[in-house]
């Protein structure tokens, strides 16, 4: 009996712990990286006070916040005010139980056995990654109408409207990577672009595109970032929040920009995979372990991610539903046709 | 466990399907039922539907029950009026129709569904697989005629929004 216990409690909680550890430790870093990569793109110096250039400026942030008072306005919905950072954070977090980092590994001989680094592996993993992603808008909505402001409730309806317009492309971009793997589990769609020596970036390029787009939009981030308009909404959907609320729905926003990242790293860089796993004379790649690469390419779309936040002014609202609706929706229909009608060629 | 779990879901599903008919606040109302539908969805879950239990989710709680969500933000409705007929007879006598009608399903149903332990996981048969294939091949008919019906029926609402022509 000890064997069932140890594999199905102890492995899982360490598992857990330490996705749960790392995630937060690399968001809190992340509002430092963003802070100096827009600091950069606009020629300035950015957070350089707190430790050694600025390094410990996210401990300070968080110091900061968690003593701040935390306000509930007048008028206020309390219960769902205080229900909207938490169903906003969870759903986040919680998709985490399915992105996969890395194949089967012993960590350098440390492990008996080798052991999976990601929790777990279910066949639907890509539905369940949509369904679970799906409840966040609920914070934001819920969040937006609480607050009885009428800043909040617009920013809370754009964002409602947007997150479910830019769902459908983004599903149909995952239809056209499905069609090429052949399966809904993420482990799985990454050990097709191995077999198939192909990542499905190059046949999908289309459909990578689109993704990417709509996952800037489902992230709120710019250049979609309607819901929080400063210049029009003081701050949208969080305008009434303070203290460690706020920091619930901040933190939220950049674990959604890491699971966006990680699911194109998935579905169309291969995951773990070294690039052009194909080719045979590139196998000094090999050294590099697998979850390194993954998080190189989970960097350079969160560095796409700023610098766009850097370049582009917003889209106005009726710009943005006719991106969504009248140009991505057609075309990504057209990319299904497209690679489905490739996946028959080429696979018969 | 499966057992459990069930019972757990189904008590949830229950009192709150309950709380969403009864409670005065349309907001209220809409997270109750949101909470109902992740309950089914734990529930399809766990006796081995995995490709409804996501479905449900993306669909129902992702889309449906926002746009719902919406309107009620929209129009803001605060609270709703009690609407007392102040028929107590037909009343109750609606109430006991109600029931009626809910035992002669669950007698109906539990004749012919087929029992609990045919669709525990492993049995293949609620995998999206399973699902997909039985869609293109033996319900290929009903599912073309109803995504033809849906068609009809959005280009209905398209037609009936439409502002006059001047």
């Amino acid at each position: 009996m000890d064997q069932p216990l140890y594999q199905f409690i102890v492995i899982p909680l360490v598992k857990i712990v330490v996705i749960l550890g790392v995630l937060s430790l690399i968001v809190a870093y992340l509002t430092f990286f963003e802070r100096k990569v827009l600091a950069y793109i606009q020629v300035r110096l950015g957070p350089n006070r707190v430790g050694p250039r600025g390094w410990l400026q996210p401990v300070a942030d968080a110091l900061k916040l968690l003593v701040k008072e935390d306000l509930v306005p007048g008028g206020a919905q309390k219960f769902v005010f205080m229900l909207a950072p938490a169903l906003i954070i969870v759903p986040a977090f919680l998709v985490f139980a399915v992105i996969p980092f890395g194949p089967a590994t012993r960590l350098f001989g440390l492990l008996p056995e080798a052991i999976p680094p990601y929790l777990t592996d279910v066949n639907i993993a890509l539905l369940f990654v949509l369904g679970i992603s799906s409840i966040g808008v609920y914070g934001i909505i819920l969040g937006g109408w609480a607050s009885n402001n009428k800043f909040s409730l617009m920013g809370a309806l754009r964002s409602g409207a947007q997150m479910i317009s830019y769902e459908v492309p983004m599903g149909f971009a995952i239809i056209s990577v499905l069609l090429m793997a052949g399966s809904l589990s993420l482990v799985k769609i990454v050990e097709a672009q191995q077999s198939s020596h192909l990542w499905f970036i190059f046949p999908g390029l289309l459909g990578f595109g689109i993704y990417f787009i709509c996952g800037v939009a489902e992230t709120n981030r710019n250049p979609f970032d309607l819901p929080e308009a400063e210049s029009e909404l003081v701050a949208g959907f969080h305008t009434e929040y303070s203290g460690m609320k706020f920091a619930f729905f901040f933190l939220a926003e950049y674990t959604n920009m890491l699971v966006v990242s990680s699911l194109a790293t998935v579905l169309f860089l291969g995951g773990w995979l070294r690039p052009f796993p194909n080719v045979a004379w590139l196998g000094f790649l090999g050294i590099v372990p697998p979850f390194v690469w993954f998080a190189l390419k989970v960097a350079g779309f969160i560095f796409v991610y700023l610098w766009f936040r850097g370049t582009f002014p917003r889209y106005r609202f009726d710009q943005l539903m006719h991106v969504g609706w009248k140009w991505l929706l057609p075309l990504s229909l057209a990319n299904v046709l497209l690679v489905g009608l490739i996946v028959l060629l080429v696979k018969g | 466990m499966v057992t459990y779990v069930f019972l757990v879901a189904a008590v949830v599903a229950v009192v709150f399907s309950l709380v969403t008919i009864a409670h005065r606040n349309p907001v209220v109302n809409v997270l109750s039922l949101a909470i109902v539908f992740f309950a089914l969805s734990a529930i399809y879950a766990v006796v081995g539907m995995d490709f409804l239990a996501a479905i449900q989710l993306i669909v129902y709680s992702g889309a449906v029950l926002v746009l719902f969500l919406f309107v009620i933000m929209l129009l803001n409705i605060r609270s709703v009026e009690r609407l007392g007929s102040g028929r107590p007879l037909q009343a109750a006598l609606g109430a006991a129709a109600a029931i009626a009608v809910g035992v002669a399903i669950v007698l109906v149903i539990g004749k012919q569904a087929p029992t609990f332990g045919s669709l525990l996981p492993g049995t293949g048969k609620g995998t999206a697989f399973a699902i997909g294939r039985s869609l293109m091949t033996t319900h290929l008919f009903p599912f073309e005629f109803i995504s033809v019906l849906l068609l009809a029926a959005l280009i209905g609402a398209l037609v009936l929004a439409r502002k006059e022509e001047r």
